[in-house]
């Protein structure tokens, strides 16, 4: 039969002082008390808070490549750039983005959206329709959520609205120098 | 004025005014807003007034916000629940809170004539009579009355867990039950050596004696001639109104809400009224027992004495003037033990069931019980 080693480890006994937790509630309250009165102090920058106040401050705080609400971008002369290929409402995982296309007279750029809606309820901000666009046309860098509302109606971006919030895109088709202006 | 008339004003200022008022306006000040402060975040300051933005930044309209949507829910009952126990639980946990002030005083009674001070620091009025127009009821038994009230409040939680027909809320009964009967013992007898010293029950008469001071100094507050009794009262007294870190019966992540599982809209909040008045109760009583009640150091009912009374004070003052310092030294003393009952809360981690039941029986029992012995050796020897 093998017997078994046990080493006994020597154990801190604890003192009286440290049996009945009074220095260390002290210790403990200092620090919350002192917190409580940091975080009380008038001058907001000494306050240890790192609250962000949204929606009044704070939407600088996101990465760049935050999703957001949709935009459309337009062409230089301020017409929109979508051609209404339906690769975005093809892929989009929601069926949130619904098209209608009609023809333009620019030979050159065959279609245009006359009904161009997104459903931004449903939407799972994904980001799928603005890497299928060909065209620079849509995109998600608005940097705001959207808002809690009492009316679903109003949740349905028309494409007029949409195209208020974008600007103008000098990205060239097929990907080639894509520059765009973050003007909005 | 007819004395009914005068007990009503001072029951609705003390109780609705005071208690009431302090009580509710700690579910978001004390709870939300303190509980943020201290973990570096920014308690609730969304609600409006009306649209306005007054008071938005304290929270306090989410108060009534609060209010009004527990005034407004539907009151459910659990289906085999005895319906009469069950609406009275909480009543009898909200009352008690509510009845046990009529003994509190907010400042020594009225003088109608001229107060003059002896040199052994009693006062005296001359020309006059004292009339009661601060505490409620001046009975001499205050203490006790208080504490025969509070332990009614352990019905209160009891039947709770009992009539909710639900076996979460029956542990968390039974839990409150046993964990309140047995700091009741303590409670008490950690006063035994302060009644002693005092040798009354009158908690007015209690103030007044604190206005004493040692060796023309040292005002001798409850806290000076029994400091381990405060600790003791202190303690029990949180662990009473099942505050954390002694709060198993409600233990948020265990038992849902204990005793308080079943209840919904205003009964709930009759009986997180009731633990706050109760906290409140206690903060009030620390204040009047240890820290002097009404009593600012060195001032008296006719100014300022500093060392040994000798008939004319130092910095004379207006009467009403000392009478409001006096109210509110009272009511910053309640506030400032309010404050740090919360405080604990938020420091301590919550006690295991038998730390709590051995911290009552072992080791807070013999020390209450040893500091009624010493003090009754040293009063005998002095």
């Amino acid at each position: 039969m093998g017997t078994v080693n046990v080493k006994v480890l020597e154990r801190h006994q604890k003192t009286f002082w440290e049996k009945s937790y009074i220095p260390e509630i002290s210790r403990g309250l200092g620090v919350t008390v002192k917190q409580f009165f940091k975080n009380l102090s008038p001058n907001k920058e000494k306050r240890d808070t790192f609250t962000i106040q949204y929606p009044e401050a704070g939407t600088d705080h996101y990465a760049e490549r935050f999703r957001g609400q949709h935009r459309l971008m337009k062409r230089e002369d301020g017409q929109v750039r979508c051609v209404a290929c339906m690769c975005c409402s093809t892929i989009c995982p929601a069926n949130c983005i619904h098209i209608e296309a009609a023809e333009h007279d620019d030979p050159s750029i065959e279609k245009y959206p006359k009904v161009f809606v997104i459903d931004e309820l449903r939407c799972i901000v994904c980001g799928l329709c603005v890497e299928a666009c060909p065209c620079d046309a849509i995109r998600m860098d608005t940097g705001t959520h959207m808002a809690p509302r009492t009316d679903r109606t109003t949740a349905f971006h028309q494409r007029d609205d949409l195209l208020k919030k974008g600007g103008i895109s000098i990205a060239t088709r097929a990907g080639q120098k894509a520059l765009a202006s973050k003007s909005s | 004025m007819p004395e009914w008339l005068i007990s009503l004003i001072k029951i609705l200022v003390i109780v609705f005014g005071f208690v009431m008022a302090v009580a509710s306006l700690l579910t978001v000040l004390g709870d939300r807003k303190q509980s943020a402060k201290i973990q570096n975040r920014v308690g609730p300051n969304r609600a409006r007034l009306f649209g306005t933005n007054i008071l938005k930044d304290t929270g306090i309209p989410h108060f009534i916000a609060d209010g009004i949507k527990m005034v407004l829910k539907e009151p459910t009952m659990p289906a085999n629940a005895n319906k009469f126990l069950f609406l009275l639980a909480p009543g009898l946990v909200l009352l008690p809170g509510l009845f046990g002030w009529a003994a509190i005083p907010f400042a020594d009674q009225w003088c109608s004539g001229q107060i003059m001070v002896s040199p052994e620091y009693q006062e005296v009025c001359t020309g006059g009579e004292w009339k009661n127009y601060f505490q409620i009821m001046d009975v001499n038994a205050g203490l006790l009355y208080v504490f025969a009230i509070t332990s009614v409040s352990i019905y209160g939680a009891a039947i709770a867990g009992w009539a909710s027909n639900s076996k979460f809320s029956l542990l968390g009964g039974l839990r409150s039950t046993a964990q309140m009967i047995s700091y009741e013992v303590t409670l008490g007898l950690s006063l035994a050596g302060l009644i002693l010293i005092y040798g009354t029950l009158d908690l007015n008469e209690m103030v007044r004696m604190q206005g004493t001071q040692l060796g023309g100094w040292l005002p001798m507050w409850g806290v000076v001639v029994q400091p381990v009794a405060f600790f003791v009262f202190f303690l029990a007294g949180m662990a009473e109104t099942k505050r954390a870190p002694f709060d198993l019966p409600e233990s948020e992540s265990e038992l849902v809400a204990g005793y308080i599982t079943e209840y919904s809209s205003m009964s709930f909040g009759a009986m997180q009224l009731g633990e706050y008045a109760a906290t409140v109760m206690i903060g009030a009583l620390v204040a009047i027992l240890f820290f002097g009640g009404w009593q600012v150091p060195y001032l008296y009912g006719d100014g300022f004495h500093f060392g040994t009374p000798n008939g004319t004070p130092d910095l004379a003052l207006n009467y009403y003037v000392v009478i409001l310092l006096r109210i509110g030294s009272m009511i910053v003393k309640t506030l400032f033990f309010v404050w740090l009952q919360f405080m604990m809360r938020w420091t301590l981690p919550r006690f295991r069931y038998d730390q709590v039941m051995t911290l009552g029986w072992k080791i807070l029992l013999p020390l209450s019980l040893a500091n009624l012995v010493i003090t009754a050796i040293v009063a005998a020897i002095l």
